[in-house]
């Protein structure tokens, strides 16, 4: 029996087990809401923004592992969803995006809402389809799925046109799909691991440099078992957060332009650099040239142009993080004994010094403006023992939370790395929050990013997601303050957010839960009271405005090199008289 | 330094612009680039003169693989290869300058493909050096218009055992 479309791609996606999308309707996708609509496997959570839709997708598609879904209209469905899209490239996560499109004879005529969605989403997707015939639907969603989920995920774009929606084509789903120009490599050359494991068991002061990849690929086990077999302490990149335990001693946290000092110190000083899922990105690196100067650097990554393309390898492993780790390990079971203990001792020694000797600090005067980073670690070890998931934002809240929030487990952390896309967090939060209604599920926010994409309130109010949105509210876009203080003489250049929302008030609007710490005191019992409200709830915290992240590695810097506290003219500023924001605008604008 | 890369691809639509975006993108050069289906219909060839130092080279490699519409990627630079390319050249003549023009032709084994009372086409195929000194020598006599194919280039089969060969011979 043929049947239209849109019935092949509701048909399409249960086979697929999907079992949530995020979606916005528009003139040329109304067949396929309209099928939608007369079912009841696939739950449709209608966003207000297809931004919106995009980035739940990724948060879903983050906290679980599977391929998020969104669905949008054509033209500006299309370009409204393409930060997703970006966002989802440069993370490595898995998402499926149906856009729809003007009718096949129509393409190519500027028709109303057309938009050339190949063209737009090319450089920001891993691959995408213009699906001509409806014959070929089924067929292109099934390999669709199969790019997003295999190798190194990515995002999939498939531009359906409104005619493919509502023809009509018998419906049989392949069983599987080979595609000739993609093949990944999963199994790393055996020869190389060989090597690698040579380089382990003889390195003096080596450090596993653990990114993103190692989360996709499940590696955390053997991860584990690496570190504890050779003694090897465990860096971990923004993406990577949780794929080792946050409080396992060999842990060292982040590393990075933020990272810990002890972390970034152990890379510098490091005699072999095993990189795991991780692409040496520039927030790591530092300055390329005085990169790890001492270090041997194996590799171990799926994408072969993420090796050697910012640095040296000397052991380039190509495969899977976790199956390669499983065969180094088997290797390592039978090569090393009990002296990698005794060889590494000093290492650990000279780490747990750096640990001790710049630990990271805050100042908080108990009757003085709540600090950011206070309100942050309370909410972790407030929620630590409910094993929650946290999204963040971008910006200096986002550094704090990947700094105090020490993961127990892989895929609790969701957040923009790569492409640092404010207005993440909501969104990010809901879609994982739509893959487990039963899960805590906590929003770290600032007040700049907060209000990128405010309107998904009202998704999350309908839709029941009752995510915890905790506002570092500090009145600024605080990372761009930050480096106007510590480069550009405090000039605060466009800054200042003169006008933030009562954010109370605004939860209250959308029909949510507003509350508001503004004394040290109240932190905790604002928490708490968060926590047990079964609804979304909005934590306005306004904190100091003017408290900087460190450490910190400034752009270009050296690894070794990190201000670890603002420097002397800067707190002489701030000594002479604290501004806070907005009592005085005239004099923060030309300060 | 200079390396010629031919690239199998699926041959269907937006192949190109995925070629071309991945070059633009990430700021490569594409010196010539020349396409065309092989005798399987399926599949299309191109031939893409870039340049760059080892690392670079080894990116275009890699990104191109990494691109699921190719299917084969061959740095011909590392092997021997030979590679040629055709120019049509539109040589203004007086009446005192037209035999010249057909001397410099014959002698780059040239083929004179379409004349009127002013004008010779001229089509020459070779290297790049051979290129250079037609256009040199046909300079002089006033040349209206110009267009080259740009490089193809074929790897040649190894006369001698692998080892044997010196890792990278012959740019032309």
């Amino acid at each position: 029996m043929k049947i239209t479309g849109s019935e092949i791609f509701v048909e399409s996606l249960k086979r697929e087990g999907v079992k949530t999308i995020f979606a916005l309707p528009g003139g040329v996708v109304l067949k396929i809401f309209d099928i939608l609509h007369q079912q009841k496997d696939l739950q449709v959570i209608l966003t207000r923004h297809e931004q919106g839709a995009g980035l739940m997708a990724v948060g879903y598609a983050k906290a679980t592992g599977k391929a998020g879904v969104a669905l949008v209209t054509s033209g500006p469905g299309m370009t409204n969803v393409i930060t997703a899209l970006a966002d989802a490239y440069m993370d490595s996560v898995p998402l499926v995006c149906f856009s729809g499109q003007v009718s096949t004879n129509l393409i190519g005529n500027d028709a109303f809402q057309e938009a050339d969605n190949i063209g737009l989403s090319r450089p920001c997707t891993k691959y995408n389809f213009l699906v001509k015939d409806v014959n070929d639907l089924a067929v292109t969603i099934k390999e669709a799925f199969y790019v997003a989920t295999t190798g190194r995920p990515g995002p999939v774009l498939v531009d359906i046109p409104k005619d493919v929606s509502m023809n009509k084509a018998e419906f049989t789903y392949p069983g599987s799909v080979s595609i000739r120009g993609y093949n990944p490599t999963y199994d790393g050359n055996k020869w190389q691991v060989k090597q690698a494991a040579e380089a382990i068991a003889k390195a003096k002061k080596p450090i596993l440099y653990v990114g993103g990849g190692a989360v996709f690929s499940g590696a955390s086990e053997e991860l584990i078992e690496l570190a504890e077999l050779c003694q090897i302490p465990v860096d971990m990149t923004l993406m990577g957060l949780g794929a080792f335990p946050g409080e396992h001693p060999l842990s060292m946290g982040m590393l990075g332009m933020h990272g810990t000092y002890w972390a970034n110190m152990a890379m510098h000083y490091s005699d072999l650099v095993i990189a795991v899922g991780a692409r040496f990105d520039d927030r790591v690196t530092g300055k390329v040239a005085e990169f790890c100067p001492h270090a041997k650097v194996i590799h171990i990554d799926i994408d072969p142009t993420s090796i050697r393309k910012n640095v040296n390898v000397d052991i380039p492993i190509v495969g899977d993080c976790k199956r390669v780790l499983r065969e180094l390990n088997q290797i390592l079971r039978a090569t090393v004994n009990g002296e990698q203990k005794e060889l590494r001792k000093p290492w650990l020694v000279q780490i747990d010094e750096w640990r001790r000797a710049h630990p990271l600090t805050y100042e908080q005067d108990q009757s003085g403006p709540i600090k950011p980073q206070h309100i942050i670690k309370r909410l972790f070890e407030l929620t630590k023992d409910r094993d929650p998931i946290v999204a963040t934002d971008v910006g200096q809240h986002q550094m704090w939370a990947a700094q105090y929030f020490r993961l127990a487990q892989p895929r609790r952390w969701l957040t923009s790395g790569g492409l640092g896309t404010m207005g993440f967090g909501l969104p990010a939060a809901m879609g994982a929050q739509a893959a487990f209604p039963g899960k805590l599920v906590l929003c770290v926010t600032g007040d700049g990013s907060f209000q990128m994409n405010t309107q998904e309130l009202a998704t999350a109010v309908v839709s029941k997601l009752p995510v915890k949105v905790i506002i570092v509210n500090n009145r600024f876009h605080g990372m761009v303050r930050q480096w106007q203080d510590l480069f550009y003489d405090g000039r605060y250049a466009s800054s200042y957010l003169d006008t933030v929302p009562d954010f109370v008030k605004l939860a209250d609007a959308y029909g949510a839960v507003g509350l508001r710490a503004t004394k040290v005191s109240e932190v905790d019992d604002v928490i708490r009271e968060a926590l047990a409200v079964n609804k979304l709830v909005l934590v306005d915290v306004p904190v100091h405005p003017y408290e900087n992240c460190y450490p910190m590695i400034p752009a270009g810097g050296c690894n070794h090199e990190m201000l670890l506290s603002d420097p002397p003219e800067l707190k002489k500023k701030q000594a002479a008289g604290v501004k806070v924001a907005g009592e005085d605008k005239d004099t923060i604008l030309t300060a | 330094m200079e390396h010629i890369i031919s690239v199998i691809v699926e041959n269907k639509f937006g192949v190109l612009s995925r070629v071309a975006g991945l070059f633009s993108g990430r700021g490569f050069n594409i010196e010539s680039l020349s396409v065309a289906p092989t005798l399987d219909p399926s599949m299309s060839m191109m031939t893409i003169t870039t340049s760059g130092d080892d690392r670079i080279i080894e990116q275009i490699v890699k990104q191109l693989n990494k691109l699921i519409d190719v299917i084969k990627v061959v740095d011909l630079n590392e092997s021997e290869f030979v590679a040629r390319e055709t120019v049509l050249i539109k040589v203004h003549t007086k009446p005192e300058d037209r035999a010249e023009a057909l001397r410099i032709s014959d002698i780059f084994r040239a083929n004179v493909i379409d004349s009127t009372p002013t004008t010779y086409t001229i089509e020459v195929t070779g290297d790049v050096k051979k290129i250079e000194a037609i256009l040199n020598l046909l300079q002089p006599l006033g040349i209206k218009e110009f267009v080259r194919t740009g490089r193809v280039a074929i790897a040649r089969e190894p006369v001698r055992p692998a080892a044997a060969q010196p890792k990278r011979v012959a740019k032309d």
